[in-house]
């Protein structure tokens, strides 16, 4: 086996060898924690820049896991799709971990946060490079363990309460993901995931098969909050400490429901219309749902939770399209939300952690004393509004433009209609919080630290820079790359025993 | 088939169980009863009547052996089982000592 593929299994390692290392030694020594999290957050990105060029490179990796063949071992994929992904994951956590730096802090016991969140990473990138369903299933329980106990770290009575209710709900759509693995088990006889796809696309799919994948739209639409399973998450996310909500809204809700949902309905039962149909409707409903319940908040994180529902839908109606356009419009606002929330995210952190509130009506004219909260946080708002120069309008032009394309007119007039009403709801948290007069109880708000400075500046530059994955050459090997394993359908198990060197 | 109808029966107890109680530790029992429900499901896909313990050995020809792989799996999913049941546990106590109650309705601090 060549060496490209032992990088592979390393997304997995390194975080988990981490997590255990900091678990052992974090309690001795602040500054390790904080260094060793960085640099392992900082080389993991590395890797998966890396990743991308490696799959343009050279195809499909498979890393056969203890030597064992495929259809019976397990086997860790990279293709365009996973790398894609592992670059908006790692990007994401990279910032994040630079901002937690100063923003835990106000926190005790700041090795355990390290620990779960490299823990929660860790599930994350595993259900992302995984080959096999069973072990996905494992990755993704790895992951919601972490979060739910991060979700409760702050262990005051609201966060405790949020916590609860995400684990009730959150564990049931894993229990449904189970049910489904066990009908594909009993079905093909398989655990492997190419394999899967092999045998359905030969014995055909059945009403068994319908039936399985309304499971897994129950189980993993649950992970991914589309509407009608979306209770816990405006208070789940809101709930957590700051750096945690960027990371649940930015990347935990994609990689455990959306991608694992995509790489199951599209790679492995192959484009079926019909659930196609009722991805694209549960999209939509997300979306104008998600939007209607953020104009009425006045909590600055719970508002934003709210938006995370409005455009988790927009990526699901992008991929359920089913065409080309629509799911390189899907995967583009996916990375888009990922980088524009996590900032979102974290500038709300910067305000409450020098304001101490996150009530909208208690800011007001921050602008003055935290100019760099005030730009970043503008430029996130106009990005995830969908005006002109940032990213979040080209992804949503794209989307629309494939619902026109696919005659799915009543869906683009709703995708646009939602996208007025978020730029409604963004134009009021920047009046409230960031311009107008400022208030007299926050006339001594100070600037945030260095380091959470640092990291929502990139977060920013980032929001400006990838409107560039428009142009062509660009989005060839990223988005481009990721969508034709999407839209291949199940070319996917031809590929993947096609890379088994 | 009597025997999958009583595990979808163990499901439907769990979910019920979820859905309508109103006692924390009652919905976390439920929440473990959906679980070995689904746990039993899968273990019951390998299963074949009067099949023998999946032992390979010379001397006996593979006739009638029971599916070893969901054991593998389900053993794996009851561990995974165990963490979320600790986890959830040791969230109720820390709910109890906050609300003083364990009941849901008193419960409700987040809105909106």
């Amino acid at each position: 086996m060549a060496i490209r593929e032992t990088l592979i299994p390393m997304f997995v390692i390194l975080p988990l060898g981490a997590s255990f290392l900091i678990s052992l030694f974090g309690k001795r020594s602040k500054a390790f924690c904080d260094i060793f999290s960085n640099i392992v957050t900082a080389a993991l990105c590395m890797m998966s820049v890396y990743s991308l060029f490696l799959t343009k490179a050279s195809g499909v990796l498979v890393y056969r896991v203890g030597q064992w063949v495929p259809p019976i071992g397990i086997a860790m994929v990279l293709d365009g799709l996973a790398s894609f992904m592992l670059l908006t994951i790692n990007l994401v956590a990279f910032c994040v971990t630079l901002y937690s730096v100063n923003y835990m802090e106000q926190y005790t016991k700041k090795w355990k946060f390290y620990t779960l969140f490299l823990l929660m990473l860790t599930g994350m990138e595993g259900v992302i490079v995984t080959g096999d369903i069973f072990n996905l299933f494992v990755f993704l329980e790895i992951a919601s363990v972490a979060s739910y106990a991060l979700v409760a770290y702050g262990t005051e009575a609201e966060e405790l309460e949020a916590s609860f209710k995400y684990l009730v709900m959150s564990s049931l759509g894993s229990m449904f993901v189970l049910l489904g693995i066990a009908f594909i088990y009993g079905y093909t006889s398989t655990l492997n995931m190419a394999d899967i796809a092999a045998t359905l696309s030969q014995k055909g799919l059945g009403k068994i098969m319908l039936f399985t994948g309304a499971l897994f739209i129950m189980g993993f639409g649950l992970k991914a909050a589309l509407v009608p399973f979306h209770a816990w998450l405006p208070d789940a996310h809101p709930s957590a400490p700051a750096p945690i909500s960027a990371m649940l809204s930015g990347v935990l809700i994609k990689a455990l429901g959306v991608y694992a949902l995509m790489r199951i309905i599209f790679n492995i039962f192959g484009l079926n219309q019909a659930m196609l149909s009722v991805l694209m409707f549960l999209g939509t409903v997300s979306m104008i749902v998600g939007v209607f319940l953020a104009i009425g908040q006045w909590d600055l994180k719970r508002l934003l939770a709210y938006h995370s529902i409005s455009q988790v839908g927009y990526v699901v109606l992008g991929l359920g399209l089913g065409t080309p356009l629509g799911i390189l419009g899907g995967l583009f606002h996916l990375f888009n939300h990922s980088v524009f929330k996590a900032l979102l995210f974290l500038n709300s952190g910067a305000v409450e952690y020098s304001v101490g509130t996150r009530d909208l009506k208690k800011m007001g004219g921050l602008k003055e004393r935290m100019p760099v909260s005030a730009g970043t946080s503008f430029i996130a708002s106009m990005s995830i509004a969908g005006v002109p120069p940032f990213n979040g309008f080209w992804s949503k032009l794209i989307i629309i433009l494939a619902a026109i394309q696919a005659r799915q007119f009543a869906y683009a007039f709703f995708a646009g209609l939602a996208s007025v009403l978020t730029l409604a709801s963004f134009m009021k948290v920047q009046k409230c919080a960031f311009f107008g007069k400022l208030s007299k109880n926050n006339a001594d708000a100070k600037e945030a630290p260095v380091f959470m400075r640092a990291s929502m500046i990139m977060l920013a530059a980032v929001c400006v820079i990838s409107a560039a994955l428009m142009i062509p050459a660009l989005s060839k090997f990223t988005i481009g790359a990721a969508a034709d394993v999407l839209a291949g359908g199940t070319r996917y198990a031809k590929d993947v025993f096609g890379g088994i060197r | 088939m009597a025997v999958y109808l009583m595990c979808l029966t163990l499901f439907m107890v769990g979910i019920y169980c979820i859905l309508r109680k109103r006692n924390i530790v009652k919905i976390i029992i439920g929440l473990i009863i959906t679980e070995y429900a689904v746990n039993l499901f899968f273990v019951l896909l390998g299963y074949r009547m009067e099949g023998r313990a999946p032992i390979y050995s010379p001397a006996q020809a593979i006739v009638n052996m029971v599916d070893p792989i969901p054991q593998a799996l389900i053993l794996t999913s009851i561990v995974i089982g165990l963490a979320v049941t600790a986890l959830v546990v040791g969230i109720a106590i820390r709910i109890y000592e906050k609300y003083g109650t364990f009941d849901i309705t008193q419960i409700k601090r987040l809105k909106g």
